[in-house]
């Protein structure tokens, strides 16, 4: 990650006669090299041992205790007496009518948000840089912004709100053009849209200012030998800010995909009613409901794991595949 | 980057004596459809919220006729002095306060006590300690054996579960730690070293007044956090004392359960209880992102800053 900072400390041994010895020297210089640092720097290992131990605790013992999916867990046993039930917990799964819903509601949901949430905060974010007004530019980065700064409970609401049949406004439009009025919410196809569109509403500014400061970072000399060229504001977009924020779109294209298996629990769950689980049932809040409402903790623990798993794979997949592609990933 | 400009046509360049190039027509045309663009943008986005703010400061009557759309109408403000004599409410926005104060001042030191040895390059052992916590970003054991944990430390039903569980975000730990490393020089510390201070002496009188920005950031980061979180309530609290506001407001908005007790006995009654709840759901939305919406525009420049300089690799 930071191979140009590293300055190697001086050896503690002095610099061995080459070939006769060159095995172990290295070895004693590490450890060296990590007793007269904890010495000389033992009040920052003392800073550091809090906050370590928040990561064991709250990060790695639940990863420990991942091992009640392949067990009957029973809270007076706890998870490590609990009696091993192998893999049943995962065929379980499988064999339910539901994982297959699940699967699919989870993917098409992510992909479906990945597809609009990637390419419009870049449109955005392109237009901002193109015009020179000072004081339009900034109102339209201030108000595109604040959504995100809402809380996702709010937004459902008004989402909700909006498109209530009887007092939402957007029935009221829909109304102007005849079109009788629609209970969004309560119909199963619309889901999908609205939690997608929803997010673009709430995230597209945030995205745009990242997506802003890479153009920022362009150097003028290209615009301006381009402009000499010849060139216009569409050719240049085309080949001098596409290419120059290529590398952050990419890393945040690996992001979205790579995460396209751990969609947020919480969205999801809000927007929830009877009506519509037949699209709005995801892997995240199935776990919720078996694990927590139905208290069947072995079972949500093994999906929450198959889950987690798949992830893991397709994001190291997919930065392995942006690297080769492009050349940029998450750690380049 | 390769740019290929062959065949491009050349546009004479009029008035080349001033320094900036006449705008071609395609580009004036272009430049048009831009702004239109970003208009509708602009609108797209402000509707919605306008919708709700002139919502709650109409009348019960006029909203529950859905009479409102971008001005309020009869304005009143019935709905937001039902929502402060709410017991429920106010409680919840009091509780909301408490976990964003003190989770955020928690949640601030520790990620300092991390990001700052890990910002020290004689400090052995931090490429592990940072591959540790990088970790925790791509795999996670989930819900319910974090929610063992958390039993187990006997948090649940408390306060500490808001506060504790969520304390440390990787993300900002990678923040602080390259705006340290990359604005403390390391010959500031050798200096203070031979003056005979210690790392935490260094870190106190040194590090820490030159990195209020940051700090600031990260604080307003997890506040900003803590305010608007509410799956931790969900799944950690039972006590509806404890409930933040965004729990409140889950349970006023999407559930539809009324806080206020209703004793109603006409049917006028009933009716204008009912409208009143109508309303009450807008004024609610603007009085919980108020605190947010207000600091927002004053920080979102640092705000964006500090997440470009955790965006450096480093």
């Amino acid at each position: 990650m930071s191979a140009t900072f590293e300055v190697k400390p001086a050896p503690a041994v002095p610099a061995p006669p080459a070939a006769a010895t060159a095995r172990k020297p290295p070895r004693t210089s590490r450890r060296t090299q990590a007793r007269r640092s904890l010495r000389r720097h033992w009040q920052l290992y003392l800073l550091v041992v809090v906050p370590l131990a928040y990561f064991v605790i709250f990060k790695y013992v639940p990863i420990a205790n991942a091992v009640i999916a392949f067990k009957n867990y029973s809270p007076i046993k706890g998870p490590w007496g609990s009696d091993w039930v192998g893999f049943r917990n995962f065929e379980l799964f499988f064999q339910n009518p539901v994982f297959w819903t699940l699967v699919k509601n989870t993917f098409l949901l992510s992909v479906y948000t990945v597809l609009a949430s990637f390419p419009i905060p870049i449109i955005l974010a392109i237009a901002l840089n193109e015009i020179r007004n000072g004081r339009f530019k900034k109102l339209v980065q201030l108000v595109t912004y604040a959504p995100y700064f809402i809380s996702t409970v709010v937004v459902v609401s008004m989402t909700i709100l909006v498109l209530s049949p009887r007092l939402g406004f957007v029935n009221d439009a829909i109304g102007l053009f005849g079109v009788p009025s629609v209970d969004f919410l309560g119909n199963p196809d619309y889901f999908r849209h609205i939690y997608v569109w929803s997010d673009v509403w709430q995230t597209t500014g945030y995205s745009a200012v990242i997506y802003l400061a890479a153009l920022s970072g362009i150097d003028p000399a290209l615009h301006e030998s381009a402009r000499i060229d010849g060139a216009s504001r569409l050719q240049r977009i085309r080949h001098v800010d596409l290419p120059g924020i290529m590398p952050t779109a990419v890393i945040i294209l690996v992001l979205g995909v790579g995460n396209i298996m751990s969609i947020g629990f919480e969205k999801a769950f809000l927007l929830q009613n009877p009506l519509n689980t037949a699209q709005s049932e995801i892997i995240a809040t199935y776990v919720y409901k078996t694990g927590l409402l139905n208290a069947d903790f072995s079972m949500a623990t093994a999906i929450g794991l198959f889950n987690s798993v798949i992830n893991l794979f397709l994001l190291l997949g997919v930065n392995f595949a942006a690297k080769r592609i492009t050349g940029n990933g998450l750690w380049s | 980057m390769s740019i290929t400009l062959q065949g491009f046509r050349r546009t004479s360049v009029k008035r080349s004596e001033r320094t900036t190039i006449e705008e071609t027509r395609t580009d004036k045309i272009f430049l048009l459809g831009v702004r239109i663009m970003l208009w509708i943008a602009l609108i797209l986005v402000a509707v919605p919220l306008i919708y709700i703010v002139a919502n709650s400061f109409s009348s019960p009557s006029a909203v529950s006729a859905g009479r409102v759309l971008l001005w309020p109408i009869e304005p009143s403000l019935r709905a937001y002095k039902e929502a402060f004599s709410d017991p429920l409410i106010m409680k919840g926005y009091l509780n909301s306060f408490i976990y964003a104060i003190g989770g955020t001042l928690i949640s601030v030191t520790l990620t300092i006590a991390i990001a700052y040895p890990l910002s020290r390059r004689t400090f052995f052992g931090r490429n592990v300690i940072m591959s540790v916590l990088i970790f925790t970003m791509l795999f996670s054991g989930g819900l319910i054996p974090t929610y063992l944990v958390v039993q187990d430390l006997g948090m649940l039903n408390t306060r500490w579960a808001m506060v504790i569980p969520s304390a440390i975000g990787v993300w900002q730990v990678i923040i602080a730690r390259t705006f340290f490393r990359s604005t403390i020089p390391d010959e500031l510390y050798e200096a203070a070293t031979i003056d005979g201070a210690s790392d935490l002496r260094f870190l106190w009188s040194i590090v820490l007044p030159l990195s209020k920005p940051v700090i600031a950031v990260i604080a307003l980061m997890y506040a900003i956090f803590q305010w608007n979180s509410y799956f931790d309530a969900l799944i950690y609290l039972k006590d509806p004392g404890l409930y933040p506001l965004q729990i409140v407001l889950r349970n006023v908005l999407i559930l539809n359960t009324l806080t206020g007790s209703t004793t109603t006995t006409s049917l006028a009654q009933q009716l204008e209880q009912q409208q009143l709840a109508n309303v009450l759901k807008y004024a609610l939305i603007v009085i919980s992102s108020l605190p947010v919406l207000i600091i927002y525009p004053f920080v979102a420049r640092h705000f964006t800053k500090g997440v470009m300089v955790g965006a450096v690799k480093g």
